[in-house]
């Protein structure tokens, strides 16, 4: 009987191509919907995550200026080699102090010319920054001392100017200083606000402040604090310092900024939680689009489908033989849908985290749950329609209008 | 009741006192009013009567598509308004059938696949099945024809599909209402000489309604409805006693 049921659902769906296909298409509209948004949205968090993990969530970062972003310094008193060093002496629990000027430069080797940021620091900035050299070395003590003429760059410059070529040992030209590369670092791909960190020269600090700037000034401190120290209790300690050391009077502000990368990871997370839960419930609207789709559908094809259930019954078959056909039709229908809808979101997602370069992480919940919600819509609005005719006698069926 | 008289047997169909209510209270429509009627084996019944005095009423009581208000309804005698619903089913499956003034084809389907259908019902294996629809359309004159669906179809074919599937299931009565009401002369003759063909060489016994006494000729006793009752039954001239 199950094969009977079966053949004759097949030859109804069969027989209502457009029927079938506008189903079907309901339901794949929703679910593809549904699993790409939480799917997109899902790699976002991850890389998001990431790249907190590789930022050094125990970073802070001092700048000058009042409570204001990283970079808008200007008109405040900078800070110097000797405010690094005294939090550095002063301030426990701190795994490195890396005092940092940095600029915009046009690096130039042979023909090849490509605009980076160079950056004046010290050794500890590389590892607290999560960054690692691939190959050579560190800056000497006696180059960081003499300003020498030596730098460490990214995989980003090395690709520009050099193509695949070593780098290793060759000179650039930054501004109107030769500067011998010593080492490469490890790519590091892009941060969270798109910016490539892997497009980065990294020069000694001494060698910056005299070749570049022209002066003494520090204009951001990068602290890497020890794992499993509460950076609340550092951000004070540093505060309280730099107050003295800049001579604020008890009843003015900070003129200066202690920033939390924790704070900062955070606020991005919870940003790219609430994309997703907004795209989800986009998503979830497009589901419930595509079901009263399909509901459409269906109460358009109840007359007809009412004198269908009437021949059937006039002809000898069973209330319960009429109302499996229809839960198989619409079951059949649905999880045929919803089955292309899978594929479609799964081809699409891994496509489109490509193309946004976040990580495709498949989320085996949202596809059962858009699975079985799809499958739950084709029942429903497939079967109760039925359910309602077939209890009635075969002429009243026939003799719907 | 002249004609049921004719055998000692047991009659196939026993009507007794049926009426049939549309509706409740002062809306309410006495279709049926009380209808004896006693339907033999192998006759070849024909009902008449102006429109509205009951006839399609009374054969879809008949065919087991509608319920009485009340009397007395014994098929084979058994009590058919004691049976429950799937209990009636089962005679529709296996033992009648009907054919509709509007044919009631499945559209999109093809003619072969509508005379399988109650076939599929009865459970028989899909080769068997297959033979047997072909052998119906055969009978009813549209080999060739299988595959067309009745959008294809002209009424007069559309009417033999539904009869080729009214009796592939071989019942052992055959209700037709008004089965030429949407034909014209010589079409309805083709499915005259159909319906008294499977009476006579098959003993299906047949109940049709028409109100066309040409159609009516081809019967052996003619039963005419008025106002919900039965106001005569008698033989047809041409082969009684
Ligand atoms: N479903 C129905 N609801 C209400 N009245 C009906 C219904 N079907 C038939 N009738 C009424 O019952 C009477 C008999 O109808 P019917 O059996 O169709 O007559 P006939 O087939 O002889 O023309 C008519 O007066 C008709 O209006
Ligand atoms: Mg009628």
């Amino acid at each position: 009987m199950i094969g009977n049921t079966l053949l004759l659902a097949l030859r109804e769906i069969r027989r209502n191509v457009m029927r079938s296909i506008l189903t079907i298409l309901g339901i794949v509209i929703g679910v593809a919907a549904v699993i790409i948004m939480v799917t997109i949205g899902g790699g976002a968090t991850v890389q998001v995550k990431q790249q907190i993990a590789s930022m050094g969530s125990n970073l802070l970062m001092v700048t000058p200026g009042k409570r204001m972003g990283p970079g808008q310094s200007s008109g405040n008193i900078p800070f110097k080699q000797s405010d690094a060093e005294a939090i550095a002496r002063e301030v426990g629990s701190l795994q490195s102090v890396s005092p940092v000027s940095s600029k915009s430069v046009k690096a130039i080797f042979g023909n090849q010319n490509w605009s980076t940021q160079v950056t004046g620091t010290d050794n500890s900035y590389i590892m607290a920054t999560n960054r690692s050299i691939k190959s050579g070395r560190q800056f000497t003590d006696s180059e960081a001392r003499s300003g020498a003429a030596v730098c460490i760059v990214g995989e980003t410059v090395v690709k520009k100017l050099f193509g695949g070529q070593d780098a290793l040992g060759e000179k650039i030209r930054l501004e109107n200083i030769s500067c011998e590369i010593i080492a490469i670092l490890m790519g590091k791909g892009q941060s969270s606000m798109g910016t490539d960190q892997d497009d980065i020269v990294v020069i000694p600090l001494s060698t910056f402040q005299r070749r570049f700037a022209g002066n003494q000034d520090v204009s951001m401190i990068q602290i890497s604090v020890q794992d499993g120290v509460s950076t609340e209790k550092v951000q004070k300690d540093i505060e309280q310092l730099l107050r003295v050391r800049r001579h604020i009077s008890p009843s003015d502000d900070d003129n200066f900024n202690v920033m939390d990368m924790k704070e900062i990871a955070s606020m991005l997370t919870g940003t790219t939680q609430m994309m997703t839960a907004l795209l989800s419930a986009v998503a979830a609207v497009s589901l419930l689009v595509g079901g009263i789709g399909i509901m459409n559908i269906m109460l358009v094809s109840v007359t007809e489908r009412t004198r269908e259930i009437g021949i059937r019954l006039a002809i000898g078959a069973f209330e319960h033989e009429v109302l499996l056909q229809f839960l198989v039709e619409a079951v059949v229908l649905s999880s045929f849908g919803g089955l292309i809808g899978i594929v479609i979101a799964l081809v699409t997602s891994v496509w489109l985290a490509g193309i946004l370069g976040v990580p495709f992480v498949f989320n085996a919940g949202i596809v059962l749950v858009a699975f079985l919600f799809s499958a739950a819509v084709g029942v429903i609005f497939g079967y109760f329609p039925a359910l309602k005719a077939a209890r009635l006698d075969p002429i009243e069926a026939l003799r719907h209008e | 009741m002249t004609a049921s008289n004719q055998t000692g047997a047991q009659p196939l169909i026993e009507l007794q006192g049926i009426t049939k209510v549309y509706g409740t209270g002062q809306a309410a429509m006495h279709a049926l009013c009380g209808v004896d009627l006693c339907i033999n084996e192998g006759e070849f019944i024909a009902v008449m009567g102006p429109s509205g005095s009951g006839k399609s009423t009374c054969m879809n009581i008949l065919g087991c598509l509608d319920t009485s208000s009340a009397g007395s309804y014994k098929f084979k005698n058994i009590e058919v308004n004691r049976l429950s619903r799937n209990q009636r089913t089962r005679l529709r499956r296996f033992y009648l059938g009907f054919v509709f003034q509007g044919f009631n084809l499945l559209s999109r389907t093809t003619a072969l696949e509508n005379v399988e259908l109650p076939l599929i019902y009865r459970g028989t294996p899909a080769r068997k099945r297959h033979t047997q629809a072909l052998r119906a359309l055969e009978t009813v004159g549209l080999k060739g024809w299988e595959s067309h669906t009745p959008a294809e179809l002209s009424g007069g074919q559309q009417q033999r599909v539904a009869i080729a599937r009214a009796v592939v299931t071989e019942p052992e009565i055959l209700f037709a209402d008004e089965p030429t009401g949407n034909l014209d002369s010589a079409r309805s003759h083709e499915i005259m000489d159909l319906l008294t063909g499977l009476n006579r060489d098959r003993g299906v016994t047949v109940v049709m309604v028409t109100h066309e006494p040409d159609m009516a000729a081809y019967a052996n006793r003619i039963v005419h409805f008025l106002d919900g009752l039965v106001a005569s039954d008698k033989a047809n001239g041409k082969d009684t006693l």
